[in-house]
C-alpha cells in the first residue's frame, strides 16, 4: 500500500495590487508529513494557517513553490496524465458539501464520471454494478442515485463527496475539513465513516481540520501548523494532553470542552516535560520517530506573544 | 424576585405551504433580565424559525398560528408582541430586541461600507440625528466592539469572518437593546476567533446589561457559555435546564445524544458515531 510523503514543501503566492513592487506570501514554508497506510494524520491549525494550501499541493491542484511530493517514494512525474494517475491513487473530500457536487447533474453522473475516466468500470452494468457498491460503503440507497445534489441533505452530499473520492479505488485519502459545513450532531457520523473505511481498505488519511476534539479521536499524530509554519508535531494524545507551543495552547484553551475543568495557558509547560524536543528546525522526518514529540522554539517570534498578551487580558 | 423580560407560552409557527409544516410545536421558554439563554438543536429543528417569530420577522409562508410572547417594557407592563403592528413594531424591533443574523460571511451589503450599513439603523430609528452624529455614534460602536474606527470606511469584503462578525455585533447593540438574539453567530468561525468573540460577548454583556439569547447546534458550546440552555427537536423544546444539571443528569434521550455527539477534548469520553432514531412516543407524546 501507499505511503504519502511531503518533503520540505514550500508554497509562495505573489500579491498584487498592494502597491509595493514585490509582495510575496509564503503560505506553506518548509513543511514535511509522512502518512501511512492504515494510518490518520492530522492537520491542524486556524484559518489563514496554510493547510488548505497544503490540501491542495498534496493532490496537485497547485504546483509547490519547492520540495517535493513523494508517493510510495517515487516522485510523480508532471504532465496531464501524469496527474491523472496521480490522482487515481490520491483523492481528496472536499470542505463543502454544497458546493463540491454539481448542482445540474444526477448523483449517478457525479459517481460514474470518475469511474469512467480512471478506468475502473468499461460497461453499462458494470457501471451500474459498481454505483450500487460505492453507495453502500457510504450507507447510502442506491435510490439516492437518480436524485439531484438539492434533494439531499448536508450530511448525505457529504457521503456522496466521500463515495466520489472513493470510486478510483485511491489509497491515499485527504480530507479538508470534511464536516465543519456540517451539524455538530451528524458530524462523528461521518468522521465514523471515515475511520471505517481507513481500516477496511488501509486507507492513508491526511486529515486536516480546525476541530482538536476529533483531530484527537480520529487520528494517530497530530501537526498542528501556524502562518504556514509546523509549530507541534507528536502523537494525538501527547499533543492535546500536553500542548506545549503556547499557539497549541491557545488552540487547546479555544475549543469548547465543558466536561474538563478549563485548560489554562502556561508558557512555561514544557519545564515540566523534559521528554518534548524543542527546536528552531523542523526535525528531518527520514530519521524522526511519530511517536517523538516536537515543538518549535518560540522565544522569537513577536507576533505570537502579542497573540498571548491579548488572551490574558 | 424579577420578572423575566421575555415570556414565550406555547408559540406554534406553520409553514402554510401545501402541506403544511409545524416547524415550532407550542414551545414555552422565558428569559430573565441580563441572562444567555442558549438553544441548540440539529439543522431544521425550528430554532432560526423560534427567533424569527421572537424578532417578528417571520414571512408567508410562515405564520404564526398560536401562543404570545409577551416582552416586560421598562416601565414594568408586558406587552404582547405578536399584537404589536405598523409603527410600534418598528419601535420596538432593534431598540428592544435585535439581531446577530446567522452568517457572518454574508449577511452584511456588499456594496455599501460599514459606516453606511450602521449609520442606516440611526436613518431609521434615530432620526433627529444628523449626519455628523450617525458617522460619531457608528465609530464608538465599533470602537466599543474593539475595532479601529478607521474601518468605518471599508467594505465588508476587505474585513475578515472575526471583523464582520464584530459589525454585526456593533450594529445589534446600537440602540442599547434589551435582548439580542444571536442565530449562529459563530459557525462559519474558526475556534480561536470564536473564543474571542464569545468573550467579546460577554464583555459587552457585562458593561450593557443586556439579555442574549444564543442559537447553535453546538451544544459544547452552549454548555459552556449560558446560563441556563434549552435543546429543540423536531420544533419542540424537549428539555430545559441549567449547563451543569444537563451536563450530569441529561433526561430526555435526545439531549443524551447529543451530549454523545462530540468527544471530550481532554476527558476520554467514548466516542460513538451513531445517528439519533427517535424511540416511540418521546418526541411526539
Amino acid at each position: 500500500m501507499t505511503t504519502l510523503e511531503a518533503v520540505g514543501l514550500s508554497k509562495e503566492y505573489r500579491v498584487r495590487g498592494t502597491g509595493l513592487r514585490t509582495s510575496r506570501l509564503l503560505a506553506v514554508d518548509n513543511v514535511s508529513l509522512i502518512v501511512k497506510p492504515g494510518e490518520t494524520v492530522a492537520l491542524v491549525g486556524e484559518s489563514g494557517s496554510g493547510k488548505s494550501t497544503m490540501a491542495k499541493m498534496l493532490i496537485r491542484l497547485t504546483e509547490p513553490s519547492s520540495g517535493t511530493i513523494l508517493l510510495d517514494g517515487a516522485e510523480p512525474r508532471p504532465g496531464r496524465h501524469a496527474s491523472k494517475d496521480y490522482r487515481s491513487r490520491v483523492q481528496m473530500v472536499f470542505q463543502d458539501p454544497f458546493s463540491s457536487l454539481n448542482p445540474a447533474l444526477p448523483i449517478r453522473h457525479q459517481l460514474a464520471r470518475p469511474l469512467r475516466i480512471h478506468g475502473i468500470v468499461r460497461t453499462g452494468s458494470e457501471e451500474q454494478r459498481e454505483l450500487v457498491r460505492l453507495m453502500e460503503t457510504v450507507n447510502l440507497a442506491s435510490g439516492f442515485l437518480d436524485k439531484y445534489p438539492h434533494e439531499l441533505s448536508g450530511g448525505q452530499r457529504q457521503r456522496v463527496a466521500i463515495a466520489r473520492a472513493l470510486a478510483p479505488r485511491p489509497e491515499v485519502l485527504i480530507a479538508d475539513e470534511p464536516v465543519s459545513m456540517l451539524d455538530v450532531s451528524i458530524r462523528l457520523e461521518i468522521l465514523q465513516l471515515i475511520d471505517d473505511l481507513k481500516r477496511d481498505r488501509n486507507l492513508a488519511v491526511l486529515y486536516i481540520t480546525h476541530d482538536l476534539a476529533t483531530a484527537r479521536h480520529f487520528s494517530t499524530q497530530i501537526v498542528v501548523m501556524r502562518t504556514g509554519r509546523v509549530v507541534e508535531r507528536g502523537l494525538s494524545d501527547d499533543v492535546i494532553v500536553n500542548p506545549i507551543h503556547p499557539y497549541t495552547q491557545l488552540l487547546v484553551r479555544a475549543a469548547p470542552d465543558p466536561k474538563s475543568p478549563p485548560f489554562v495557558i502556561d508558557p512555561t509547560r514544557y519545564l515540566a516535560h523534559p521528554e518534548v524536543v524543542i527546536g528552531d528546525a523542523d526535525p528531518d522526518l527520514a530519521t524522526w520517530s511519530p511517536e517523538c514529540h516536537w515543538a518549535r522554539a518560540w522565544d522569537d517570534d513577536a507576533a505570537l506573544a502579542a497573540l498571548l498578551d491579548a488572551v490574558a487580558v | 424576585m424579577t420578572e423575566p423580560l421575555l415570556s414565550i407560552h406555547d408559540l406554534t409557527v406553520e409553514y402554510q405551504t401545501e402541506t403544511p409544516v409545524q416547524a415550532v410545536r407550542s414551545v414555552s421558554l422565558h428569559i430573565m433580565p441580563g441572562e444567555i439563554f442558549g438553544l441548540a438543536g440539529e439543522s431544521g429543528c425550528g430554532k432560526s424559525t423560534l427567533a424569527y417569530a421572537i424578532t417578528r420577522l417571520l414571512q408567508p409562508p410562515a405564520a404564526i398560528t398560536g401562543g404570545s410572547i409577551l416582552w416586560r417594557g421598562t416601565d414594568g407592563i408586558s406587552t404582547d408582541v405578536l399584537d404589536l403592528d405598523g409603527a410600534e413594531l418598528r419601535a420596538f424591533r432593534w431598540s428592544e430586541i435585535s439581531m446577530v443574523f446567522q452568517g457572518a460571511m454574508n449577511a452584511l451589503n456588499p456594496v455599501h461600507t460599514v459606516r453606511s450599513q450602521i449609520a442606516d439603523i440611526f436613518i431609521d430609528h434615530r432620526t433627529k440625528l444628523n449626519r455628523r452624529q450617525r458617522t460619531a455614534r457608528a465609530a464608538e460602536l465599533l470602537h466599543t466592539v474593539g475595532i479601529d474606527e478607521r474601518r468605518l470606511t471599508s467594505y465588508p469584503h476587505e474585513l475578515s469572518g472575526g471583523m464582520r462578525q464584530r459589525v454585526m455585533i456593533a450594529m445589534a447593540l446600537a440602540l442599547r437593546p434589551r435582548l439580542i438574539v444571536m442565530d449562529e453567530p459563530t459557525t462559519a468561525l474558526d475556534v480561536v476567533v470564536q473564543r474571542s468573540i464569545i468573550e467579546e460577548i460577554n464583555r459587552l454583556r457585562r458593561e450593557f446589561g443586556f439579555a442574549v439569547l444564543f442559537i447553535t447546534h453546538d451544544l459544547g458550546l452552549l454548555l459552556e457559555i449560558s446560563d441556563r440552555v434549552g435543546v429543540m427537536l423536531e420544533g419542540r423544546l424537549v428539555e430545559e435546564g441549567v449547563p451543569d444539571r444537563l451536563l450530569n443528569d441529561p433526561r430526555h434521550d435526545y439531549t443524551q445524544h447529543l451530549l454523545r455527539s462530540f468527544p471530550s477534548l481532554r476527558g476520554d469520553a467514548p466516542v460513538t458515531g451513531t445517528r439519533y432514531v427517535a424511540s416511540k412516543g418521546v418526541t411526539t407524546p
